[in-house]
């Protein structure tokens, strides 16, 4: 039904998008968190220091997708800050391999993952985790097994979403990954097979698995987000 | 055995300002709405932190802000029955009793679980969840909850706020048999007086954040104006 270079698509794309949501989960759910239950204080410089934290968290969402590929480039090259200290201690060249394709998916969709995130713990009762710790619970005991189990379709939300996010990543992929055959997401095979002779045609399939999985995804992690903010009422 | 003094500003204004003893076995704040009393269970249990003053419980020192001292709320052994009871909604009854249970330090105050269920009468609701239970049987829960976890000192806040005059005297009841079967000490916030004049043996009375007035209940309420 599909072509072997569609499959190595679909298969990078999974691989890819998998790995990007496993690795920004704990930033996002600890950022998530913090920013939940961060009231600030009315002092001006606390209030600041909120509004610069979502900024700098919401950035990738607005920024041009090619200036983030571009920044990360910057940043992973072998002569770079990242990339210098990767292959210094590691060995590894991560560039123009699929965890490069990866990071960048992360870094595209964390806004998403933290937005979602944050939104479910708003709707956990923080005094819960004041009960919590009155029968003894330390602070991560609590938000181990009181916030977060209360909050998981929410945090389960912004995975679907980031991972969503992940599989549409284009820009920033393209510059990180390059266009290596045999080595492309879905987004990169459809743009390179669109510009051969009878593409068009060609990339049909591609792109109605896109829409298909864009969809679902974005259905999936409306209806947990609703389920979710429906407080679990007591 | 509770030697209380602190101040604390909120960041919406509220003062308090309380300094007090407590060693009777049910000491009751009384007081109207605002008048500072969740605020002053909050700085026991170790929620909410005194911005000076000093909190002792028996030997133990949970706060003192001159010489650094902050026992975190996890480590006071103070249980707390909130006015909303926050039962945990994704547990069952047994899951929320044995929560606090399975938390408890080696040398807390031992309470048999199988008494406590016996005591409250909770044998049958195990296996429900808090969603499906009513306001009476939630409050039931909610105190054998902080039971369970042995504490040293037991905060009452408006256990009874929301519930019928049957409902409040049967948990006045179940109160009164947790007091006989363990004596464990017990702070009672409050705004009736009928609760207050039936369990209390020393009644604190708060007004804006501040101690308007203390004693026996008898002497305080035949002074008292009924609030307003």
């Amino acid at each position: 039904m599909l072509t072997a270079e569609e499959w190595s698509a679909l298969r990078l794309s999974f691989q890819v998008g998998a790995w990007a949501v496993v690795g920004s989960l704990p930033a996002a759910l600890a950022l998530g968190y913090v920013l939940a239950r961060w009231s600030a204080s009315s002092r001006w410089f606390s209030q600041a220091a909120k509004w610069l934290v979502q900024v700098a968290i919401d950035l990738p969402l607005v920024l041009p997708p090619v200036v983030t590929g571009y920044l990360l480039l910057r940043l992973l090259a072998p002569k770079g800050p990242i990339g210098s200290y990767l292959q210094a201690w590691f060995g590894v060249r991560v560039l123009f391999t699929w965890p490069a394709a990866a990071i960048a998916a992360a870094v595209v969709s964390f806004p998403l993952m933290v937005r979602s995130i944050r939104l479910a713990f708003h709707a956990v009762d923080p005094r819960l985790e004041f009960a919590a710790r009155s029968l003894g619970a330390g602070r991560l005991n609590a938000f181990l097994t009181i916030s977060l189990p209360l909050a998981r379709r929410g945090v389960a939300a912004g995975c679907i979403l980031a991972f969503a996010r992940s599989l549409g990543e284009f820009g920033a992929t393209m510059m990180v990954l390059g266009s290596i055959e045999g080595q492309r997401t879905i987004p990169l095979a459809i743009y390179t097979l669109v510009y051969q002779p009878g593409g068009i045609e060609r990339s049909w399939r591609l792109v109605v698995i896109s829409i298909v999985l864009a969809c679902g995804a974005l259905a999936m992690s409306e209806w947990l987000e609703r389920r979710q903010t429906l407080r679990e009422e007591v | 055995m509770l030697q209380f003094s602190a101040k604390r500003r909120h960041p919406t204004g509220f003062e308090l300002d309380v300094a007090f003893d407590a060693d009777r076995q049910v000491t009751s704040f009384f007081g109207p709405s605002g008048s500072g009393k969740t605020t002053v269970l909050m700085l026991i249990a170790g929620l909410y932190r005194p911005d000076s003053g000093r909190i002792r419980l028996g030997e133990r020192t949970l706060v003192d802000t001159e010489a650094r001292i902050e026992l975190a709320a996890e480590r006071r052994r103070v249980g707390l029955v909130f006015q909303d009871h926050l039962l945990f909604p994704h547990l069952s009854v047994e899951g929320n009793l044995r929560y606090g249970l399975r938390r408890r330090k080696r040398d807390s105050r031992p309470v048999d679980f199988e008494r406590a269920v016996e005591v409250l009468e909770l044998g049958d609701l195990l296996g429900r969840f808090p969603r499906n239970l009513s306001g009476g049987e939630r409050q039931r829960v909610a105190v054998g909850r902080a039971l369970l976890a042995g504490p040293e000192l037991l905060l009452l806040d408006e256990p009874l706020a929301g519930l019928d005059e049957t409902l409040k005297q049967r948990i006045l009841d179940y109160l009164e048999r947790v007091i006989e079967q363990w004596r464990i000490p017990l702070i009672y916030v409050s705004h009736g007086v009928a609760e207050v004049q039936r369990l209390a043996q020393q009644v604190i009375v708060l007004e804006q954040g501040r101690v308007a007035a203390q004693g026996a209940p008898a002497e305080i309420f035949a002074k008292l104006k009924p609030p307003a």
